[in-house]
């Protein structure tokens, strides 16, 4: 129901202009709880305070992920309901995922420097992010060059879908394969493997990070469905010139 | 608080997210700003969308 609701982009903004600032003033809260508890979290026996780099590298990681799920369901919503927010969610959501994959890798070797001693390594973890990183930016691509964008949302939206195929892979690349990279500490059979300490700031960051994501994509969201508005506008305003 | 000898690696991680994160929501907020700025001189101009004219939204 709240699907059809939204289906009017007016009713979309009067929803978003309520809510953004409420979800942009929890984000902050939560980040400067966040950063506080991460100040005061305690050093790794084996990585020293180089851990600290864990409460930015992992949320952007998931997010990373998160990222291309939310872009994925658009992708359906365009191609299989053709829902006139989907595409708008879509295209919105692609330079955010893509800034948090660049996050991703970027923390991800500043950390393996100091303890893999490397910066990268072509291991299935770090590749299968950078490819991921590489179909975000083909992604954008088809949005932000097509000449119709119709046909550009329609192909992104295909690259979307065959890009997810890549998210288990992330996922489970330290398990299929044998990585530099650590299996997963946290979402893993048997439970978490963090101390309390440790955890607790990087769910709090995690959360942090995860309502920044979604206040700048419906921030993003807002502004391309004005600057359709616009475009609509000026199609009007060139065919009354011509008549 | 001591970074240990690491540091420069510690900071420049968070540097680079604040960087990045300070130019999403740049992007975000400046966006918005220059689409309403245009939409507005549309609408001064009497240029309305089709909704508008309908009496809609």
């Amino acid at each position: 129901m709240a699907a059809i609701y939204l289906a009017n982009p007016s009713r979309f903004l009067t929803l978003v202009n309520r809510v953004l600032p409420w979800l942009a003033a929890i984000t902050i809260a939560l980040f400067a709880i966040g950063l506080v508890r991460t100040l005061h979290a305690p050093d790794d026996y084996q990585q020293g305070a180089t851990v600290k780099i864990m409460f930015i590298h992992v949320p952007a990681a998931w997010l990373s992920m998160m990222g291309w799920g939310v872009m994925s369901v658009a992708a359906l919503g365009t191609l299989v309901w053709r829902h006139p927010l989907a595409d708008v969610a879509g295209k919105a959501a692609a330079p955010v995922g893509a800034a948090f994959t660049f996050i991703c890798l970027v923390t991800g070797s500043l950390w393996g420097r100091p303890t893999w001693g490397t910066y990268w390594v072509w291991d299935a973890r770090l590749t299968s992010v950078l490819v991921m990183f590489l179909l975000y930016l083909g992604v954008l691509a088809l949005y932000w060059t097509a000449e119709d964008p119709g046909r550009g949302s329609r192909a992104a939206a295909v690259l979307t879908l065959v890009g997810a195929v890549n998210i288990p892979i992330i996922k489970f690349s330290v398990d299929w394969w044998n990585t530099l990279h650590q299996p997963a500490s946290i979402l893993r059979m048997g439970g978490n493997a963090i101390d309390p300490s440790i955890l607790w700031p990087l769910l709090i960051m995690a959360a942090a990070f995860t309502l920044l994501f979604f206040t700048l994509h419906l921030g993003a969201m807002r502004n391309e469905i004005l600057r359709r508005r616009v475009r609509s506008m000026r199609i009007m305003q060139a065919q009354e010139a011509r008549a | 608080m001591n970074l240990g000898p690491h540091a420069d690696f510690i900071v420049a991680a968070y540097a680079v997210t604040v960087f990045v994160v300070a130019g999403l929501v740049a992007w975000v907020v400046l966006d918005y700003a220059a689409q309403r700025r245009i939409l507005g001189d549309l609408e001064e101009r009497g240029i309305t969308r089709r909704a508008q004219r309908k009496g809609g939204q």
